[in-house]
């Protein structure tokens, strides 16, 4: 197994904020890779630093052995990383079909059929909906849509922002055995962050806790799902 | 608030808002209309006028009333259609027909008025505003970047035009690109440094580059004339044949098709210019939108960050736009400026932007047909009232109002979806 992404004693600042200090964290070639932490830990800043959003004032980030820390941001899902950012950042007025083009803009246009026939597998409800400008669907179908967007650039390294923020129990489920399904079908290389730790955990291989801008603990999915300081701060009360 | 959407209020409310309003006309009345200074032999008396003040109070009574009643009823309309609203994203194919009944309608227009000048004139004016309006919509329809400083593209062209023809004897077709490449330059040489701009400031930079186009057009006299603008700009000619009466210089079009002279070959020539100029605009962007690019002008502006994620260069994306739409600016420009022989920067002033940008916000942002149906009103409206002039900013203003509260996304809100898959799923 390859290293995909490699975060080596990375710092980043917030204006004066210090968000992320000295982060190490590694995620190999075919890993589910979960970052979890509390509110204002710097989860999603450690995934804005890999886009340059603020850019690393230190330390390295490499992908496929590539230093990109200081590459333009939108060279760098050009790469093959594509984010499904937090709060989906759906094309809200434009229909589904046309997002999902959005989606497929530095693709191959020869993959574009192949690539949608088999998003409307993943996602049916997409196929139904494909003339239905996005910002009608529930908020669920935007969650999908957000994922099969960011799929149909076809990325080696896909970037999960708290998928599961602000959905139905149900479709919570459907997020994770999607995530769950794209890693064990399509070798899909994952990195999420997510609140929702039990879950999180449960679907990852490893798992990282980011404390105060510090990764504190980290090891398997399952090690963390047992261990007393994950469930005390983060599991209990949850279910 | 009460819920005005689902209920109206009952009578005895809308009695006691009227009356509030009533006795607050009563007091700012007694003094601005029950009491009336005369002359009295050389001394100010004052005069009493009840029955104006009676019938000034019972008009703010009723009028109140009778606001409420509609604003309810706007709102409660609007409330049942959001409710029973059919699927949003559909096509509306009637639009298209519409729109093609309007294009024929335009191509008969001069035909049908033909001894009518100033309507030809009018709807050659329209056409102009249309073609701007169009231009803009690009950049603020598609791309959602506000520019309040059009209007500079547009002088852009319209001085290339007269500068290059006065001076150099330019036709006014090898200038048509050469306007078009220099605004376009233009809105780049704008956009590269302002476009990582966001809304507001965005607007105040482009509403300064407006007003710094139009001081260097009038402060830079030995360049563009200054307050007296260029003169004598050569019209356009049909493929060489000039618009003038029979002279020994060469063939007119008059006398090449065996034609009596007539100023109104000139009038129905430019309109039909203009029309075409307008339609290959209208072709153009349509087919912008559908490509990629035209569809990251909308990504774009529907989320900056999630494009980014997508690995779009946004700057450059909203540069296209910017750039193109100045393009369009300028040739609308040229035109313009071929039309009326004589240029200034007295046309290039702010309130052009404000009319254009109207025009794109009132037709709904991104609709074609809806430019054309409000430039149609904001030409209109103001030649409509001429004869109560007094009145005209008035009646103006309060058309802009009503609009913007009955359709609050503009004459035509809905955007056509630009790609279609008709069959079950796609074929692989």
């Amino acid at each position: 197994m390859s290293t995909m992404l490699e975060y080596s004693g990375v710092h980043a600042y917030y204006g004066a904020i210090h968000a992320l200090r000295g982060v190490d964290l590694v995620v190999n070639e075919g890993e589910i890779v979960t970052l979890i932490g509390a509110n204002g830990a710097g989860k999603s800043t450690l995934m804005m630093t890999l886009f340059g959003k603020p850019t690393a004032s230190s330390g390295q980030i490499r992908f496929q052995g590539d230093d990109i820390t200081r590459t333009q941001t939108h060279k760098i899902s050009r790469e093959g990383i594509a984010l499904v950012p937090e709060g989906r950042r759906i094309f809200q007025r434009m229909t589904v079909m046309e997002n999902l083009q959005m989606g497929a803009t530095f693709a191959d246009k020869a993959n574009f059929d192949a690539d949608l026939k088999r998003m409307f597998e993943m996602f049916p409800i997409l196929e139904k909906r494909q003339q239905q400008r996005a910002g009608t669907l529930s908020g669920g179908e935007q969650q999908m849509l957000a994922i099969a967007r960011a799929l149909m650039g076809r990325p080696k390294l896909l970037l999960l922002d708290e998928p599961s923020l602000g959905l139905a129990p149900l479709y919570i489920k459907q997020v994770f055995k999607i995530i769950k399904e794209l890693n064990t079908r399509d070798k899909m290389t994952i990195l999420l962050v997510e609140q929702n730790a039990h879950h999180a955990l449960k679907v990852a291989h490893r798992a990282y806790v980011l404390q105060h801008g510090e990764i504190v603990l980290t090891g398997t999915g399952e090690e963390l799902l047992a261990s007393a300081e994950v469930r005390a701060a983060y599991l209990e009360g949850s279910h | 608030m009460t819920t005005h959407a689902h209920n109206l209020p009952n009578v005895a409310s809308r009695l006691k808002d009227a009356t509030g309003i009533a006795l607050v006309s009563l007091l700012l009345g007694v003094p601005m209309i029950g009491l009336k200074t005369v002359d009295a032999g050389g001394a100010l008396a004052i005069a009493t006028r009840w029955p104006w003040l009676l019938a000034f109070v019972a008009t703010m009574f009723v009028g109140r009333l009778v606001l409420q009643f509609v604003l309810d009823h706007v709102k409660l309309n609007k409330a049942k259609r959001a409710r029973t609203r059919p699927e949003i994203g559909a096509t509306r194919p009637w639009l298209k027909w519409i729109g093609y009944g309007v294009v024929g309608f335009a191509l008969v227009l001069p035909i049908a008025f033909s001894g009518n000048r100033y309507v030809v004139d009018t709807a050659t004016t329209v056409l102009i505003y249309v073609m701007l309006g169009w231009g803009l919509n690009v950049v603020v329809g598609l791309a959602g970047l506000l520019d309040l400083g059009y209007v500079a593209f547009y002088a852009v062209g319209a001085y290339t035009y007269g500068l290059l023809s006065t001076h150099f004897g330019w036709g006014f077709w090898e200038t048509l690109p050469v306007a078009g490449a220099a605004a376009a330059t233009f809105g780049v040489i704008l956009g590269w440094p302002t476009l990582r701009l966001r809304g507001d400031y965005l607007a105040i930079v482009t509403l300064g580059f407006g007003e710094i186009i139009r001081l260097i057009l009038v402060n830079w006299t030995d360049f563009s004339g200054g307050p007296n603008g260029i003169g004598s700009i050569p019209r356009p000619t049909f493929f060489g044949l000039p618009f003038s009466p029979d002279s020994d210089a060469g063939p007119t079009f008059a006398s090449f098709f065996h034609l009596e002279y007539s100023p109104e070959h000139r009038v129905m020539f430019l309109y039909y210019l203009i029309l075409v100029l307008a339609l290959l605009t209208n072709l153009f962007v349509s087919r912008m939108r559908k490509l990629p690019v035209g569809l990251a002008w909308e990504a774009v502006r529907e989320d900056e960050v999630a494009c980014k994620a997508l690995g779009m260069n946004v700057t450059n994306v909203k540069l296209s736009a910017f750039a193109i739409g100045a393009m369009l600016g300028g040739f609308a420009g040229v035109f313009f400026a071929a039309r009326q022989g004589f240029i200034s920067p007295e046309s290039f002033v702010f309130s052009e932007s404000a009319t254009i940008l109207a025009i794109v916000v009132l037709g709904g942002m991104g609709s074609q047909l809806g430019v054309v149906i409000a430039s149609v009103l904001l030409v209109l409206l103001p030649e409509l009232g001429r004869d109560f002039s007094e009145y005209r900013m008035l009646m103006f203003g309060a058309a802009m109002i009503l609009i913007m509260v009955w359709r609050p996304g503009g004459l035509i809100a809905h955007r056509e979806p630009t790609y279609r898959l008709a069959k079950k799923g796609a074929q692989a």
